[in-house]
């Protein structure tokens, strides 16, 4: 109890405490303030987060740098789309088939590239994910390039998918589990051996351990998770395409990632909200200036990251002062 | 039969854009050590300053001339104002940068050009077909791409094969610290070879422009391709981006012309016209990842 009272006292504590807060209270906040949008934004920040929460265990955990992330985003929605448009509704089958899919894709395609190093993995995570792209935009039956229109998936009696408030706190409550299983895989034996193997994946495997096997365990699990917020993508607009997997969202997902704080915790969490907050804030800002500006806002955005790329790598996490673990 | 020789040719027309750009990239990769996300942008920003020179001068080849000139002080910029620092970070950083990069180019060109598409004209002396076989017709301003590619690769062979400049590219890409130490400007170099990348990447893109439209976001789809065409070649070898690029051109051309046909036997036409260009991507792709897990490091990559 007193180690909770301390890790709670201290800056990254407070903050992640206020922001859960804050998160918690959204639909109420935006009811009473009656911005409704706000709270479609706030959804998205935290299916966002899910994806970067499972990009962080093999990229900021596992230094992996994987280029093709959205790919999961893919494989859940439109393994909900399909089933939706096929007539099966029943979230009870559509949930688990997709995330069953993106975890069975997610170990085949890493035993591929975890064969490679360096450029060569980057680039092949990279391949799989236009693969999945040009497929999803060949399913002539689904939508093709344009997408899909898709009714949310059914809980019966239990939750209703169509309320906003509804939606958006189920998405947090796994969201919060995520976090969760996260912080007991980096303090685990596993979530260790994938960090040693970042800093040095030699001296690992001549200790003894498996690094590929480890590897493709922790790619596995982030391929599920980032199936499951691919569930909650294709829930959230009752909408698939392929649009939501190109490769510019995996692109977003990494920046996400490094501008949090990769290898820490609640680093996908400050980046994914940094990151909307960005792309809210940059155009009225802009616009202040001069007005019409703000409709340009990524040449102001372009180059941030560029410096974050150069000047930043500790992420808005290192902000909070030195982690102890 | 003639139709037969007529994809194929487009192939090798594609294969030959597809070149162009893959071997600026090659060799930042091979020398540079560096992920170059921002090199379709190379390609569109030629494109967009071609398609202002043109009008601007009014004829097609000086406005071409003056935009690969135009695109060549661009790469140096570039790689002054921000390539240059990335050079000693990991791949991250490089592809973090390289990101925002496209980023600003993009949102830079809309803020200039406008968000609608604009296209160039193919020049009057282009505008007809040669018979390249007695009775067989082929647009010449496509064959010219091929004459002009055919010329740059030979070119570029020459020029890492034969020449001073050449020799040091090559000892750059096997041992980059070691010619540093012989005493050779290394950041020179560096700058010299990211131009002249940059002018590659432009001539495709105006190249390509009559023929496509010059729109934002076209070099974005296209890098990934040039990507997976160097790894598929092995990173650094001109010779294998090569031989890749006319593979992909290949599989791509013949995915548009002859895969319809084929699918129409047991699919709708519609839905077989659809899903062609998409299962030639795939096959791409696949081809890429068959070649990466039989040889990890690319048909002509350097064994580490």
């Amino acid at each position: 109890m007193r180690d909770l009272v301390s890790s709670l006292l201290t800056p990254r504590g407070i903050a992640t405490a206020l922001i859960l807060l804050v998160l918690a209270a959204l639909p109420l906040l935006t009811q009473a303030f009656d911005q409704r949008y706000l709270l479609s934004i706030g959804t998205r920040i935290v299916i966002w987060s899910i994806a970067a929460v499972s990009l962080n265990m093999i990229l900021g955990y596992g230094g992996l740098v994987s280029f093709g992330h959205a790919m999961f985003f893919g494989i859940g929605g439109y393994a909900v789309g399909i089933l939706s448009a096929e007539g099966i509704s029943s979230g009870w089958i559509q949930w688990p088939v997709a995330v069953l899919a993106a975890t069975a894709w997610a170990a085949v395609i890493g035993a591929l590239s975890l064969r490679t190093r360096g450029l060569y993995f980057i680039m092949i995570t990279l391949a799989f994910a236009q693969l999945v792209y040009y497929v999803g935009s060949g399913l002539e039956a689904y939508g093709g390039d344009d997408g899909l229109n898709i009714s949310r998936s059914r809980f019966p009696g239990l939750i209703d998918l169509r309320d906003k408030a509804s939606f958006y706190w189920l998405c947090l409550a796994l969201l919060c589990a995520s976090l969760w299983f996260c912080g007991r895989y980096a303090n685990s034996r596993f979530g260790l051996v994938i960090r040693g193997a970042k800093s040095n994946e030699l001296r690992m495997t001549a200790l003894g351990f498996p690094v590929f096997r480890y590897r493709l365990a922790a790619f596995t699990i982030a391929g599920a998770l980032g199936g499951l917020s691919g569930v909650l993508l294709a829930n959230e607009g009752a909408y698939i395409s392929p649009a939501m997997m190109s490769w510019m969202k995996s692109g977003d997902l990494i920046v996400i990632v490094v501008l949090g704080g990769m290898g820490t915790l609640c680093g996908p969490l400050y980046g994914t909200i940094a990151f909307f907050v960005l792309e809210e804030a940059l155009p009225p800002i802009l616009n202040l200036a001069h007005k019409g500006w703000g409709e340009y806002w990524m040449i102001v955005f372009g180059p941030l990251l560029v410096l974050i790329a150069l000047y930043a790598r500790g992420g808005i996490d290192s902000l909070l002062g030195r982690r102890h673990d | 039969m003639e139709y037969l020789l007529l994809q194929v040719l487009n192939g090798v027309q594609l294969g030959l854009l597809m070149f162009l750009l893959a071997a600026g990239l090659t060799l930042t990769l091979g020398i540079m050590d560096l992920v170059n996300l921002a090199h379709g942008s190379l390609y569109m920003m030629g494109a967009y300053i071609a398609w202002t020179l043109i009008g601007v001068t009014d004829s097609f080849v000086l406005g071409t001339l003056l935009a690969l000139a135009a695109t060549f002080l661009l790469g140096v910029a570039v790689e002054i104002a921000v390539i240059r620092r990335l050079y000693t970070r990991d791949h991250l950083t490089q592809v973090l940068a390289t990101f925002g990069l496209i980023l600003f180019f993009n949102e830079l060109v809309r803020a200039l050009w406008g968000p609608a598409g604009k296209s160039i004209a193919i020049p009057g002396f282009l505008n007809r077909t040669v018979e390249i076989l007695p009775g067989v017709p082929y647009p010449a301003y496509r064959f010219a791409i091929i004459v002009v590619g055919a010329v740059v690769a030979i070119l570029l062979a020459w020029l890492v094969a034969r020449t001073r400049l050449g020799m040091l590219i090559r000892a750059g890409a096997s041992n980059r610290r070691m010619i540093g130490a012989l005493g050779v400007n290394i950041e020179l170099l560096f700058s010299l070879v990211f131009g002249l990348g940059a002018v590659f990447a432009g001539l495709a893109g105006l190249m390509a422009a009559p023929i496509a439209t010059v729109r934002i976001g076209m070099g974005d789809d296209i890098l990934i391709l040039a990507l997976v065409i160097i790894v598929i070649g092995g990173i650094g070898s001109i010779k294998g981006a090569f031989i890749a690029a006319m593979v992909v051109g290949q599989i791509d051309i013949v995915g548009r012309a002859f895969l319809p046909d084929i699918l129409k036997t047991f699919m709708s036409s519609s839905a077989a016209s659809s899903a062609a260009p998409a299962i030639s991507q795939v096959l791409v792709y696949v081809l890429m990842a068959a070649v990466l897990v039989w040889r990890p490091t690319g048909l002509f990559g350097q064994r580490t």
